[in-house]
């Protein structure tokens, strides 16, 4: 027995409200981040993300209300990412009841910032978040084959992903959250080479997100090497759930809770 | 109701502390006051991060002073992750050697595993007559989140006293995942963000600890 595979559901959020929710049987309203978070959690989930995609900064407010009030009623461990930007920005977070904070693009501009995060509030609360895609014909080539992207995976960062990885795990962070920008929103399945390829270069937990559609998707991303598999949209849409997922990965001999 | 002070010395998520107990029937009130956390029925520590800052904190609100005490008088402490592994003699991470509360003898020190921190949810293995652990099943998982943990149990079992009761977890190697001690208890994992098997550690510590 050791530690169990997480599945983690993240819910894109935007104004205080979910993006793209489907009603569920059980919800009364599926527009509402605290009740999605209820839902998930009686289902089995191992953590909550929360995905802030509000556009305008005058509305961040709001995402402190809502991860205020799920942390008064979901007992499970809760990371927010989008928009951070300043070790107050995770601070401000953390005070409102986040367990962990992710940050993604103010990182790539300033790689200081994550060393700064991580002695400051303690590597276990800051996650790395990765946006990744292969390189494209005719851009510059990486030596892993893949690069960070930024502005939701439309444009290059022109640094090479698995290095990033690696650096995030050198400058203190706790965890890495790899998104793959190309299988995400394909349903096609993760990208197992690019699990396995920072796996190989971190000892940090890694998370694998993008690219899940069924629940056999699930244990090959475990074998290449994540620790936590992460999902929005097969969730949110009800395609797949939380049970369903765990009961396939058990199957293949994966532990989960 | 009884009253439990979750001690505020500049660690973490405390919001989470004082929601998990309350949602188990306690008076919670977050703060740094040594009065109130003396008097108190229950005390919580909490802590996450590196030991050195969490001793540093706990040292600027007399927090050694403050478990001291209660223990002396029998009044019940709950330190929860680095919350426990401030009790104690020592921490050392990165090198750096930082004195402990030293309620127990032993070391805090970086865990060898491949992957770390130890994140997640794992299941522990707790000896016969444990309260904290009464009623829930020996595959029930509780969350983790830590680098460093107390590798070694090193006090000895001595005739006069009753020998506290050490659960133990796997990521790696066995680390010590909780300490019963008469009035004085710990866990390393989470109870406040371990669902409904953490509810069920804090609702046991309330009654039967704090009582």
């Amino acid at each position: 027995m050791g530690v169990a595979v997480r599945v983690i559901p993240c819910l894109d959020v935007d104004a205080g409200r979910v993006v793209k929710g489907v009603n569920f049987r059980e919800l009364r309203d599926a527009g509402d981040p605290v009740e999605m978070a209820r839902v998930y959690d009686a289902e089995g989930a191992d953590e909550l993300t929360f995905l802030d995609v509000t556009a305008s900064s005058s509305e961040r407010g709001t995402m402190m209300d809502v991860v205020r009030r799920t942390a008064e009623q979901v007992f499970i461990p809760l990371t927010v990412g989008g928009g951070i930007r300043t070790p107050d920005d995770v601070d401000a977070m953390l005070r409102a009841g986040a367990d962990k904070v992710s940050v993604n693009t103010a990182a790539i501009a300033r790689p200081e910032l994550l060393h700064e995060m991580s002695r400051r509030f303690g590597s276990q609360c800051i996650v790395l978040s990765v946006d990744a895609r292969r390189v494209p014909d005719g851009e510059k080539p990486q030596p892993s084959g893949y690069e960070v992207t930024t502005h939701g995976g439309r444009r290059s960062a022109g640094v090479d992903a698995v290095e990033w990885a690696r650096r995030g795990q050198e400058l203190g962070v706790g965890e890495i959250l790899l998104n793959s920008m190309d299988a995400d929103g394909t349903r096609a399945g993760f990208d197992i080479e690019m699990i396995s390829q920072v796996r190989a270069v971190v000892d940090v937990p890694v998370i694998a997100s993008g690219g899940a559609g069924e629940v056999g998707h699930f244990a090959p991303a475990v074998r290449a090497g994540a620790d936590a598999v992460l999902a929005a949209s097969v969730f949110h849409f009800g395609t797949l759930r939380i049970s369903e997922v765990k009961d396939a990965l058990r199957g293949a001999e994966v532990e989960v809770r | 109701m009884t009253r439990i002070v979750v001690l505020d010395y500049g660690s973490g998520n405390l919001r989470s502390a004082e929601r998990a107990l309350e949602r188990v029937g306690a008076d919670v009130t977050v703060t740094s006051d040594f009065d109130a956390a003396m008097e108190a029925d229950g005390l919580v520590v909490p802590g996450v991060g590196a030991f050195a800052t969490c001793m540093k904190g706990l040292e600027e609100v007399r927090g050694p002073r403050i478990i001291g005490r209660r223990l002396a008088g029998g009044r019940p402490v709950l330190g929860i992750c680095v919350g426990m592994q401030v009790l104690f003699d020592r921490g050392v991470e990165f090198g750096e050697d930082t004195q402990g509360c030293g309620e127990w003898p032993g070391t805090v020190e970086r865990i060898k595993a491949d992957v770390l921190p130890h994140m997640g949810w794992n299941t522990v293995t707790t000896p016969p007559g444990s309260t904290l652990f009464a009623g829930l099943d020996a595959d029930t998982r509780f969350y983790f989140v830590h680098s460093f943990g107390v590798r070694r149990w090193e006090l000895e079992d001595s005739p006069a006293l009753r020998p506290p009761l050490v659960t133990w977890t796997h990521h790696g190697e066995d680390v010590v995942a909780a300490v019963e001690n008469g009035a004085l208890a710990a866990t390393q994992f989470h109870p406040e963000k371990s669902g409904d098997a953490g509810a069920t550690v804090l609702q046991n510590w309330l009654r039967d600890v704090v009582g």
